[in-house]
């Protein structure tokens, strides 16, 4: 049986979301672009209309929401603002490896905390000499008595400056590769560690990105998300759970260059009428239309697997999902910018800064090619 | 304390208008159907009162067919304790509307009675009034701010007149209290209050629950017209003192505004 519609509850939450962005997010976003300053006030009406943290289970008393419902979110908070959806969304990458791998007493320690105040999480796996090859990270976890003891550098880290709580990937026995890669729940409020400046980014620029420093950080041993050696697992399971939601961001940000764009092409008229009338415009608008929809798509699909317990399809259509609604968004930003012609190139109009931001998604949480190479191993495994 | 909200489900306020064949109603297929704006407001004074005070509970009444249930829903999710529906599939008129709601109010044994000023829809501002006549209770309208006596014996409520006036009364309690934009920020339906809203039970009545079975609308809507297309504007001509002399012309003889 094959149904593509909405639950009356998911309907609900997505008006309600658009209402959110109408109101919170559109009418701040050129703003909070422009300044880069970090959208603190949003991120807390956010948090309490309760936008953020939604997979914490109702054990805990959370939501326990599926991936699907990040992925509804997101398409719409990204019509609004990718910065700010960045910043919103990021809490659910901080939290779930710790949801993933941690003890039920690690989730009340460390998770339910973020339902009570808009306290944010970071997630640290990136550094500097490793991005793509995640898997070859040099900041390292010695074990001392009771506890573990950091050093190391972790880079683009999303919320860094702002957030309450990081959970941080490092190394144990740098021979182990992947294999002796671990999972802290690392407080930040710990002494020994220092933040990098605020980067001034192309795009998404509210969304407050930094480097991470950790120099001797003792973490006590009962930090320990999953066992020794399960970071990397935990890690690879987290982002396939957060990869489909960053994709409808993209999603979302497409729809609003299409919607921007198609409203231009009816009011700016050349030669005598409005350019919509044109094919060159029409078909720029009927190819945004049909790498939108498939974009969703696979994005509903992708979440609907993983939150139906499919793992392993679920990883694979999230990596189908990221890389072509990550390529599709830019390639539709890209055009509504052309429609608007030299008006879009400028600050006054939506666009320009839906191009900037969209220009990310095809590098963060795997860039486009990272994705290629989880799709084409799925297809040769066998 | 039994706070209550009078609520109607309006058609959003970017939806293309069409009069159906009849002329009696416009066509409701393609509507996206939201809470009436001003209603928004009372539904947040409801959940504002129930906090100043810290007692009571905030019951949502509306008269309408099943999709009404929605706006009814979304209230619950933005904090509502219960719902309340009247369920007709009839086109009801005001009276009608506001004996059901009042019959309503009674049952409920409301001790203030919140509503917005006007739906947006027809733009009557008659509801509210009705419901105050028929329950015998004093009302106000274009209420911009209601504190409630320590002892929830009379409100002291702020009206906004025009030109910026305002008008300060005291009334006993119970009464109806219309509302206007400004009297608060409605706050958004959360997403934990969307999941409780689901699974909340909706006390539904009929008509002849209520005991109006038998009766009738006392006004019939017959001849709905679009409002005329606006008529192109003017283009003064000649040099910048003709222009000038031409537009003080218009503004003082056409427009009257000088």
């Amino acid at each position: 049986m094959l149904n593509f519609s909405l639950s009356d509850e998911q309907l609900a939450l997505r008006d309600m979301v658009r209402k959110f962005v109408q109101q919170e997010i559109i009418p701040n976003a050129a703003k909070y672009d422009e300044t880069s300053e970090f959208p603190r006030e949003v991120i807390n009406k956010a948090w309490e209309a309760g936008l953020m943290n939604i997979a914490i289970p109702e054990k805990f008393g959370g939501l326990g929401l599926g991936v699907l419902g990040d992925v509804i979110i997101n398409e719409e908070m990204g019509a609004g603002c990718l910065g700010m959806t960045t910043s919103i969304a990021v809490n659910t990458l901080g939290l779930y490896p710790i949801l993933l791998g941690g003890t039920d007493a690690q989730i009340e320690e460390f998770v339910v905390p973020f339902l009570s105040s808009p306290k944010l999480a970071s997630f640290c796996l990136t550094e500097p000499g490793s991005g793509s090859d995640a898997g070859s990270l040099s900041t390292m976890a010695r074990e001392e008595g009771d506890h573990f003891v950091i050093n190391g550098s972790k880079m683009w880290i999303t919320n860094a400056g702002h957030a309450d709580l990081f959970t941080v990937f490092c190394s144990t026995n740098k021979e182990l590769k992947t294999k002796g890669i671990i999972c802290l729940a690392v407080p930040a409020n710990l002494p020994g560690i220092s933040l990098g400046k605020h980067e001034n980014k192309l795009g998404q620029r509210c969304s407050d990105t930094r480097s991470i420093t950790f120099e001797n950080v003792k973490v006590p041993k009962s930090n320990l998300i999953g066992k020794m050696g399960e970071g990397f697992k935990i890690a690879m399971r987290t982002l396939d759970r957060t990869r489909t939601p960053i994709a409808a961001g993209a999603v979302g940000a497409a729809r609003a260059a299409m919607n921007y764009s198609k409203n231009y092409a009816k009011e700016r008229k050349q030669f005598g009428q409005p350019i919509a009338n044109f094919q060159a415009i029409q078909f720029m608008l009927a190819d945004m239309a049909v790498k939108i929809e498939t974009a969703r798509l696979l994005c509903y699909n992708a979440a609907w697997l993983i939150d139906n317990g499919q793992d392993e399809q679920g990883g694979y259509f999230s990596a189908l999902a990221k890389r072509h609604s990550a390529d599709m968004a830019m390639e539709v930003a890209t055009d509504a910018v052309q429609i608007y012609g030299g008006y879009g190139y400028t600050k006054e109009y939506p666009v320009e800064k839906i191009m900037r931001d969209v220009k990310l998604v095809q590098i963060y949480e795997g860039t486009s090619q990272i994705q290629r190479v989880v799709i084409a191993r799925h297809l040769l495994k066998d | 304390m039994n706070i209550i909200v009078l609520i109607k489900q309006v058609p959003d306020t970017e939806t293309k208008v069409r009069i159906t064949a009849d002329k009696r109603g416009i066509e409701t297929n393609d509507i996206k159907w939201v809470i009436n704006p001003y209603d928004e407001f009372a539904i947040e004074e409801g959940l504002k009162t129930k906090e100043r005070l810290k007692e009571g509970l905030v019951s949502v009444v509306t008269v309408g067919p099943d999709r009404t249930v929605e706006a009814l829903r979304t209230a619950v999710a933005m904090g509502a304790d219960n719902a309340i529906h009247v369920k007709t599939e009839s086109v009801l008129d005001t009276y009608l509307v506001a004996k059901a709601l009042a019959e309503v109010c009674k049952k409920e044994n409301a001790n203030i009675i919140f509503t917005g000023k006007q739906a947006i829809d027809d733009d009557q501002a008659a509801t509210f009034g009705y419901v105050a006549e028929l329950l015998q209770f004093p009302s106000a309208s274009v209420v911009v701010k209601c504190d409630i006596s320590p002892d929830k014996s009379k409100a002291t409520v702020e009206q906004e007149g025009d030109g910026g006036a305002k008008n300060v009364i005291e009334t006993s309690l119970p009464a109806v209290l219309a509302v206007n934009k400004g009297i608060n920020t409605p706050r958004y339906a959360s997403l934990p209050g969307i999941m409780k809203a689901k699974k909340k039970e909706i006390k539904t009545y009929t008509l002849t629950d209520l005991g109006l079975g038998a009766e009738n609308s006392k006004t019939i809507d017959s001849d709905y017209q679009l409002p005329p297309e606006r008529a192109a504007g003017k283009k003064l001509q000649g040099d910048a003192s003709a222009q000038a002399k031409e537009l003080v012309r218009l503004l003082r003889e056409e427009a009257k505004v000088i």
